[in-house]
């Protein structure tokens, strides 16, 4: 079996533009929420989301190579661009090694309503044009990073709603541990526009804390709300140990452990019960005791019901005694089909600079986040050797992550 | 239309829309192989042109047209149809 370890990431999200950026606003605690006045005009019960700039990629990329890439296929090509640098792949490798990508993403939404916009004014599908079925796909990032980067691995999208990201490095992981790659672009990317998230608040998880968007998403707070969506692109590059060395790669983590699990229960409210049935099979994939993590990034959204299920899988797992826990989505938001591959980003981020990011906006606990050891503020030199970051998503699908620092 | 109006219109979606150099668009120029325009590029050629000039255009149309001045032909024979 081969070791699987991480020699780049790349992301562009709400907190900053690449890696460098987003450090700095973990460290800080810096918040990426705002409003959009457009959500209320057009009926929402909240108009808090992520704020995101889309980035412009003509000059970078040919035309043919932009009318397809939704969104999300964007953000994605930004943090693949940052990754593939730093982990020094370069076009003359991707064509002649067989480099794949696995890739969470479960919505397009904004595309395929625009199409629709078009057909019910013009009545001919002539005047769609040519982009909108490669950006109308779930499968939209893998579609356009595959043939910008010109890959020959492996080419899949990984669709497991709030948990696609994490399961999408989970899964990279068993193909190159089992020797059926030895280099994979895994990552997550989410949509984050109001065409795709009209129906999600139509089901009241929103935080409505409207005058201080900053303030609305609390994961653990006694007086949270409810989530805010958000989004972006997240990538990190897994690579076979003995590819990256090979190469002379910088090796920056290796992944340990990844556990999974499906509640078989309710199709939005989580439990208790398959959470921490992941979280228990990846200690066990892992070969490691509860004791041994330092940090647990938690799901965590901000909504009443998730964040107490969590706080229990957590307790149920780790005992009274549990290590720095925080969920990031306290100052990015929910990041759904991207969030468990940019938390695995976030987390290492901490790894690599010894703190541990704030869980922003936890004022009081509730009974159960009470007993976690949740980090209210940045936890400055604090050692993290191992961390474990999970992944939940609608229809009970849990995805757990164990990384480890290479010494 | 004048024709000159309808050539600087068509020459201006293929710079703007299709990003061809203004250097490229002499009347001999293939549209395939000189200004590389792909099946996928015919189906936004018939958007462009309906926004621009108000007609639909069917992709059979495409078939004869093999170089840029047979490209202004039609476009002008349809506009000076309608």
């Amino acid at each position: 079996m081969n070791r699987v370890v991480i020699t780049g990431m790349g992301i562009y999200s709400t907190i900053g533009k690449n890696i460098e950026e987003v450090n700095n606003s973990l460290y800080t605690g810096k918040s990426g929420i705002g409003f959009e006045q457009l959500r209320k005009d057009l009926g929402f019960r909240s108009g808090l989301t992520g704020i995101i700039e889309r980035p412009d990629l003509k000059g970078e990329l040919k035309r043919r190579q932009r009318v397809g890439m939704a969104e999300e296929s964007e953000y994605a090509y930004v943090a693949t661009i940052e990754a593939l640098k730093q982990a020094r792949i370069e076009e003359d490798f991707l064509d002649k090694n067989d480099v794949g990508i696995l890739y969470g993403n479960d919505s397009t939404a904004k595309s395929v309503v625009e199409s629709y916009d078009i057909l019910k004014e013009k009545k001919d599908t002539a005047l769609v044009g040519s982009g909108a079925i490669f950006q109308s796909m779930n499968s939209t990032i893998t579609m356009n990073l595959s043939i910008i980067f010109r890959l020959k691995g492996i080419n899949l999208t990984v669709s497991a709603a709030c948990a696609s990201g994490s399961h999408s490095i989970g899964l990279g992981y068993h193909l190159i541990k089992s020797g059926l790659q030895d280099i994979i672009i895994c990552g997550g990317g989410q949509e984050i526009n109001y065409h795709s998230m009209g129906s999600f608040d139509g089901l009241n998880a929103f935080s409505v804390r409207e005058d201080q968007p900053q303030k609305a998403s609390r994961p653990f707070d006694r007086d949270r709300d409810g989530l805010v969506p958000s989004g972006g692109a997240a990538t990190v590059i897994l690579e076979s140990y003995e590819s990256a060395i090979k190469r002379g790669a910088k090796i920056i983590a290796e992944v340990i452990g990844y556990g999974f699990s499906s509640n078989g229960d309710h199709i939005s409210v989580p439990n208790v019960v398959g959470p921490a049935k992941s979280l228990e099979m990846a200690l066990k994939d892992a070969q490691l005791k509860a004791a041994q993590i330092d940090y647990i990034n938690a799901h965590a959204t901000a909504t009443p019901v998730g964040d107490l299920n969590e706080a229990q899988s957590i307790s149920k797992v780790f005992g009274p005694k549990t290590p720095y826990v925080s969920s990031t989505k306290s100052m990015t938001g929910h990041e759904m089909w991207m969030g468990g591959a940019s938390e695995i980003i976030y987390s290492v981020l901490m790894m690599q600079n010894s703190y541990v990011a704030p869980n922003i906006n936890f004022e009081n606990p509730d009974e159960h986040s009470a007993k976690l050891n949740i980090a209210t503020e940045t936890i400055k030199n604090h050692n993290i050797d191992i961390f474990l970051s999970n992944s939940f998503g609608f229809g009970g699908t849990n995805s757990s992550l164990i990384v480890k620092k290479i010494k | 239309m004048e024709n000159k109006e309808i050539i600087t219109k068509v020459n201006y979606f293929l710079i703007d829309e299709f990003e061809l150099e203004e250097d490229q668009l002499v009347p001999t120029a293939s549209l395939k192989e000189t200004l590389e325009i792909d099946s996928l590029d015919y189906v936004d050629l018939v958007v462009i042109i309906e926004k621009t000039f108000g007609f639909k255009v069917k992709g059979e149309d495409f078939v004869g047209i093999k170089t840029l001045q047979d490209f202004y032909d039609y476009i002008i024979n349809r506009v000076q149809a309608n």
